[in-house]
């Protein structure tokens, strides 16, 4: 386990120095910078006064390296358009973001792990078919589109719920199901077929030869097995939904870390963008780096492969 | 030789493979359903402009947000409506099923050609070729994705053909990690060894032994990237960033009807809708070519 974990820890470094050199080359070789910060209007006096201000005039290596140096201290820069500290930017947004993630996993999870033993349990039955079909349309109705969508539903006709905003519990649950959407058809294939892999091994058949009731059989010898590839999804999930909720978060309008990623975009605010391709990119990271840990953890087979 | 000749005869013919495809393809309901689908919204976006009854590009102003036809004051020279610039809703359904029919196709292009050709060195090579590619890999997949096609599409200017760079560039993982896989298990088999053992060169191998066999499951890969592509498309064009106007992006209609949709919602369940059915006829294309191709992994 210990140079498993060694292993995998060196391999998740490498990752994240790797993904730092593309956010800051991406962005640095794609265009002009000190163009882009100082407008169509900005006369060359004016853009290479930006290009000393800002560093720009300085090699690319030298400028990732002072870059780099910074942000591992957890010095992101200064933000072209708030003038604020990137670090405090980000962080102020951050919760909403993670608590948006969050809730959103835990609804896919609630919803699509039940429904994949169900599945399961009755191969073939109306269930399994009815959840197979949702699972195909529901990866077909884009994210944005069923934001609008529960909008006009829950909160203009029902008015059941806000339109946009973040202020309370309240402002988080339509987001979280549009959000949350996408990851249920993974999540309840995945289950699903675990569970049927799982329900035709030769313990279970033993568990049930020796007079163990169904549920027993289910809950305590098949889910635990067939759960495991499911938590290695759901960290992965969780990571796709950071980077997703960019969408989700301008069609609500919340102020989280996409919604200030999406306007430091369209800002050319790069600072903040850079750091942010960073952060999500670093937790993804991490949660892929504990997902694998849990997994050798729960199962040994893997630790040796 | 009358005993070989009557075997001979007696033996059944077995049908060519098309026949066994088409055999296998009729009798599964999702690969008609959504090869049905997908020809229909393919032949309309093919003949936009023999079909579509009025100039997408066209403004009238005086005409603005006209209700589709099945609402009270619908028209019927504007079955679906017109948006907020007057401009007939129908005729840009159409064209813009054309944009993301070409993004769907040319993304998959680029990325199917990058993935397929890092994953087959990945698994025919093994080895030191193996772990730096799957290391790539796994730096692309902790990339997210929307973020940086935003920040690309930002920088160059979006346009169609910087969203087909961008996406095609970004969405090769799925591709590489199975094609990895799969020749994998073709490198070992007895055939590759045959080919080796004739003196066959390794190009001549990865081409006619190994591609050839690896290709059934990415074909299905394809039509997920395909599907996956197309809403990635819209998402950018709904945010601004993909996409530009005038250009009928389905995407780009949803973004634009957005501030309408109050009081007027069918000018985003409209383009919503046609966009659903798109995907979900080449989501339904994909799993029922799997089981067309693969019907042991049904399950």
């Amino acid at each position: 386990m210990l140079a498993f974990t060694i292993r995998r820890l060196v391999i998740s470094f490498c990752v994240a120095l790797t993904v730092s050199v593309v956010a800051f080359f991406l962005l640095h070789l794609s265009g002009d910078l000190a163009q882009a910060i100082g407008g169509a209007e900005a006369t060359p006096e004016q853009i290479q006064q930006i290009r000393v201000q800002f560093g720009l005039d300085r090699p690319l290596v030298e400028q990732y390296l002072v870059w780099l140096w910074d942000a591992v201290r957890f010095d992101f820069g200064r933000s072209f358009y708030f003038r604020d500290s990137v670090v405090s930017l980000v962080a102020q947004r951050l919760p909403i973001t993670l608590a948006l993630g969050g809730l959103s996993l835990a609804l896919s999870l609630i919803i699509a792990v039940p429904l994949g033993v169900l599945a399961a349990v009755k191969q073939g039955g109306w269930i399994d078919r009815a959840a197979l079909l949702f699972c195909v349309l529901g990866q077909a109705i884009p994210t944005f589109w069923l934001g609008l969508t529960l909008i006009i539903v829950f909160s203009v006709t029902l008015r059941w719920l806000p339109v946009s905003g973040n202020a309370s519990w309240a402002h988080f649950v339509l987001p979280s199901v549009a959000l949350g959407w996408y990851a249920i058809p993974a999540v309840m294939r995945l289950t699903r077929n675990g569970m049927l892999d799982v329900l035709a091994s030769d313990y279970i058949r033993t568990a049930r030869a020796k007079g163990l009731r169904m549920p027993a059989v289910l809950f305590k010898h098949a889910l635990r097995n067939a759960v495991i590839p499911v938590v290695a999804l759901a960290a992965v999930q969780f990571g796709f939904m950071l980077g997703g909720s960019i969408v989700i978060e301008a069609v609500f309008s919340m102020d989280g870390v996409g919604q200030l990623a999406w306007q430091a975009i369209a800002r050319k605010d790069f600072p903040v963008v850079q750091a942010i391709v960073l952060i999500l990119a670093l937790l993804y990271i991490l949660l892929t780096l504990l997902a694998d840990l849990l997994n050798a953890l729960l199962d040994p087979r893997i630790r040796i492969a | 030789m009358t005993v070989l000749t009557s075997l001979a005869a007696a033996a059944p013919r077995r049908p060519s493979r098309f026949a066994r495809f088409r055999r296998r393809a009729l009798a599964t309901p999702s690969f008609m359903a959504g090869a049905g689908i997908l020809a229909a919204i393919l032949a309309l976006a093919l003949l936009a402009p023999v079909i579509s009854p009025h100039d997408p590009y066209a403004q009238d102003l005086a005409r603005r947000l006209i209700p589709p036809i099945w609402q009270d004051k619908g028209s019927w020279d504007h079955l679906l409506g017109t948006d907020k610039l007057g401009r007939d809703y129908l005729s840009r359904l159409i064209w813009g099923g054309r944009i993301s029919l070409l993004i769907g196709v040319s993304t998959v292009v680029i990325s199917g050609t990058i993935g397929t050709a890092l994953g087959v060195v990945a698994g025919f090579f093994g080895g030191r070729v193996d772990a730096v590619i799957s290391y790539v890999i796994t730096t692309r997949l902790a990339l997210p994705v929307v973020l940086v096609a935003l920040a690309a599409a930002a920088l160059v200017g979006g346009s169609l053909a910087m969203v087909i760079l961008v996406l095609g560039l970004l969405l090769w993982d799925r591709f590489a990690v199975v094609a990895r896989t799969a020749t994998l298990q073709v490198a070992r088999a007895d055939y590759v060894a045959a080919a080796r053992a004739i003196g066959c060169s390794t190009r001549r191998i990865v081409f006619s032994e190994v591609l050839p066999n690896i290709l059934n499951p990415l074909i299905v890969v394809a039509t997920l990237e395909m599907a996956h592509a197309i809403l990635l498309e819209a998402a950018l064009s709904f945010l601004g960033l993909g996409v530009q106007p005038p250009l009928p992006s389905w995407g780009l209609m949803i973004s634009e009807g957005k501030q309408y949709m109050f009081f007027s919602p069918w000018v985003i369940t409209v383009p919503g809708t046609v966009l659903v059915i798109l995907v979900l006829a080449i989501n339904l294309l994909g799993d029922g070519l799997r089981d067309v191709t693969a019907p042991e992994q049904r399950n």
